[in-house]
């Protein structure tokens, strides 16, 4: 059974009921032994970079995180949880993330068009990198279709492990991967069919 | 791109959806849950809940409901109506609520809007503002829009951005139920003075409506209705074919 990590950061209720809609039952725990022996893992979070890193280092779940991913264990992070996965962020400060897979978080501010609106808030299309094999998380997804994102800083520096970008003055990060580590910076429990879809793919992994 | 969003809007009392519903098909066309799922269904890109219950009874059912729905529908679920404190914005965002718009609990207590965006972001805090045209200057009324409170409804406005509302939802009292249209003189002069995410509402009466309002103000990100979704008249995604077709950019499922 996927297990939700549960390190005290934001709000998992649409995120349980989701998976319970696809038929998936899931547990939200921070218990050590229940993580090691789950099947899968997503790590959720919203809210500032810095809290969230310390409430992962706080509640012990740094190193589980780490050292389950290197097993091979299906990771997905969600949002803020993508952004952890990187190596770094630079929202208030820096600070480091679980550098799971290469990246920064950076403002998309300096990146964007002027006029665009920050944080970059609303439905936005899907597009996947050329030259490369889609993601197995877009099984059921087909280049173009929205998704739903709530953020004003970005994964940058990603390159070889962006699997989906979204369109936003720039070509912002909207999926990393890097073997069993995956990370969305929309959210997919409220993207409609589309992001049930994405969750529903990554539970067949 | 962002897509302009089509929302639909429910005022719910005491359990039920108030305002005249009329669909075929539906077994219970006053049913919060009912209705959301099909507009969730059918292109809606967020919803908007207005708990219009003056009940501490009514306030419980309210929560209740909300619960389902966000177990059922997984777009972005907005909740408006007697949120007066923060206490108020943790009631409902743990009943699955994305964003909580508030509106008279603002003007009574501006401050409010600054302790919710510092704890729940700016994202999560949503400014309602009913405006009405008073000697030709746009005033904000509070209470359901009975009562002016001579406030000028753009200071008010920006002020709300400055302390944190990450969204705008802009009601015309002067459009609203009429029909022909949004209020694009007042939503111009919201949209130049604020930069975030701004939300048209009161006017909509065909498809025309708002490809006018998307087309004149590129600058809005949203179209909120009721009546004209509830009975209807517009079929969300006909409305999004229609737009489509017109150049705007819209989700289309």
């Amino acid at each position: 059974m996927p297990i939700i990590i549960d390190y005290g950061v934001g709000n998992l209720f649409s995120l349980t009921s989701s998976f319970k809609f696809i038929g998936q039952d899931v547990t939200v725990t921070s218990d050590k032994k229940k993580i090691a022996a789950a099947d899968k893992l997503i790590l959720p979070g919203v809210g500032a970079f810095s809290d969230a890193a310390k409430a992962l280092h706080e509640t012990g779940m740094y190193d589980v995180i780490i050292e389950e991913a290197r097993k091979g264990k299906p990771l997905l992070g969600i949002c803020l949880g993508m952004q952890m996965l990187l190596t770094k962020s630079y929202e208030y400060g820096e600070h480091a993330g679980l550098n799971l897979i290469p990246g920064n978080v950076k403002p998309i501010a300096p990146v964007i068009e002027k006029g665009l609106k920050v944080p970059h808030i609303g439905w936005n299309a899907l597009k996947f990198p050329e030259n490369k094999p889609k993601s197995k998380l877009y099984k059921y997804v087909e280049p173009g279709e929205h998704v739903y994102f709530v953020h004003s800083y970005y994964g940058a520096d990603c390159t070889e492990c962006v699997s989906a970008y979204a369109e936003y003055g720039a070509e912002l990060t909207a999926s990393v991967e890097l073997g069993n580590v995956y990370g969305t910076q929309f959210h997919p429990e409220k993207s409609g069919k589309t992001g049930l879809n994405i969750l529903k793919a990554f539970c067949e992994l | 791109m962002i897509t302009k969003r089509i929302i639909p809007c429910l005022d719910v009392k005491n359990g039920r959806v108030v305002k005249g519903v009329n669909f075929a098909g539906l077994r219970d066309v006053n049913s919060p849950i009912e209705l959301a799922e099909y507009y969730s269904n059918n292109g809606a890109d967020e919803l908007v809940f207005y708990d219009i219950t003056a009940s501490a009874e009514g306030r419980g059912l309210f929560t209740d409901i909300l619960r389902e729905v966000a177990s059922k529908i997984f777009i972005p679920l907005t909740v408006g109506g007697a949120i007066n404190a923060v206490e108020d914005f943790d009631r409902v965002l743990k009943c699955g609520a994305d964003k909580v718009s508030v509106n008279s609990g603002a003007i009574r207590n501006p401050a409010l809007i600054g302790e919710a965006a510092k704890r729940y972001g700016d994202q999560c805090v949503v400014l309602s503002v009913d405006v009405k045209r008073v000697d030709g200057v746009f005033r904000v009324f509070a209470k359901g829009g009975r009562e002016n409170t001579g406030m000028d409804a753009i200071e008010w406005i920006k002020s709300g951005v400055d302390s944190g509302a990450g969204e705008i939802v802009v009601n015309s009292m002067d459009t609203d139920g009429v029909k022909r249209g949004f209020d694009l003189e007042l939503l111009e002069k919201v949209c130049n003075a604020v930069s975030v995410p701004v939300i048209a509402s009161g006017g909509a009466g065909t498809m025309g409506d708002f490809l006018e309002l998307f087309k004149k103000l590129p600058k809005v990100d949203a179209g909120l209705a009721a009546s004209v979704f509830h009975f209807g008249e517009i079929k969300i995604n006909d409305l999004k074919e229609f737009l489509a077709a017109e150049g705007i950019n819209v989700r289309r499922i």
